[in-house]
């Protein structure tokens, strides 16, 4: 049977990422003028092979519930990609830091937060495909 | 784009450059304002921002930025010979403040830059959510 969870997995993962990346990246430019504010990002490949599991692409069950018992209820396989996922910013090694201690390049945190749109976009129509395909296959038309 | 966090951290942006233009404002505003004693004369005012991060269970949550406080220049006044005006103190000195409109223009432009990237922030947050809330209808 199909897993729906596991069908929506990497784009809802990525989905989900890319907002909360949006967010930090929203941050450093809200904050492009406070003296002593250090420019954070998140590495997001390691992010999302985090909110996979340990499989990677979450294909693996390791994370899954083990069910011993025939009325035990099973986890979803796979780990959830819409839990929490433990996010560790890091901070940007700047180009050149202003005087006052700042670390925001405001042209290069714009460049991230149009990239990151993109893939948010991105993400969304992958998801958008799947859900028609899902649908057509329902529908049988 | 989940709840609506990204909206309150532009928004703090836009909120706390707004303070900034204000101050630019007051100060070039005020720029030739006189007084009779140096102590009474208009101090140019500047922000001090500062970021205040949030968090939940553990996980970093955004920081926004907030106006930690306005400052005064602590700038001596310039003090001009113009003993005909009503101002004058015994002496026939005014005193005016000692702002750099150079300086006050380059900061109104550096706060309207910053304003706009906030702005822009949000309304690509607002394209994606909508973009989001369509999600499945095809």
């Amino acid at each position: 049977m199909l897993d729906l969870d596991k069908h929506f997995a990497v784009h809802a993962a990525a989905l989900r990422l890319s907002a909360q990346r949006s967010e930090v990246i929203a941050r450093n430019l809200a904050n492009a003028d406070t003296p002593n504010y250090k420019a954070a990002d998140f590495d997001f490949r390691k992010a999302l092979d985090n909110a996979l599991g340990s499989g990677g692409l979450g294909m693996s069950d390791a994370g899954a519930l083990r069910t011993t018992q025939r009325l035990h209820i099973g986890g979803a396989s796979g780990s959830d990609p819409l839990s929490g996922i433990p996010l560790t910013t890091v901070n940007r090694i700047p180009l050149a830091p202003a005087l006052d201690g700042n670390t925001v390049d405001v042209s290069l945190e714009q460049a991230e937060f149009a990239k990151n749109s993109i893939r948010y976009q991105a993400s969304l129509n992958f998801l958008n495909s799947q859900m028609r395909g899902l649908m057509t296959a329902i529908t049988g038309q | 784009m989940s709840s609506f966090r990204i909206f309150d951290i532009a928004g703090s942006g836009v909120a706390a450059q707004n303070v900034r233009l204000n101050t630019v404002a007051s100060n070039l505003a005020n720029s030739s304002s006189v007084s009779s004693t140096p102590e009474g004369t208009y101090k140019a005012r500047f922000p001090v921002f500062e970021a205040v991060r949030g968090e939940i269970n553990g996980q970093e949550t955004g920081a926004a930025v907030v106006v930690k406080e306005v400052i005064e220049s602590g700038r001596a006044p310039n003090s001009r010979y113009e003993p005909s005006n009503p101002l004058a103190d015994a002496n026939g000195f005014v005193y005016t403040p000692d702002i750099s409109t150079v300086e006050q223009i380059t900061d109104m432009v550096s706060a309207s830059r910053s304003y706009q990237n906030n702005i822009e922030v949000m309304r690509t947050a607002r394209d994606l959510m909508m973009a989001t809330f369509r999600l499945g209808q095809g």
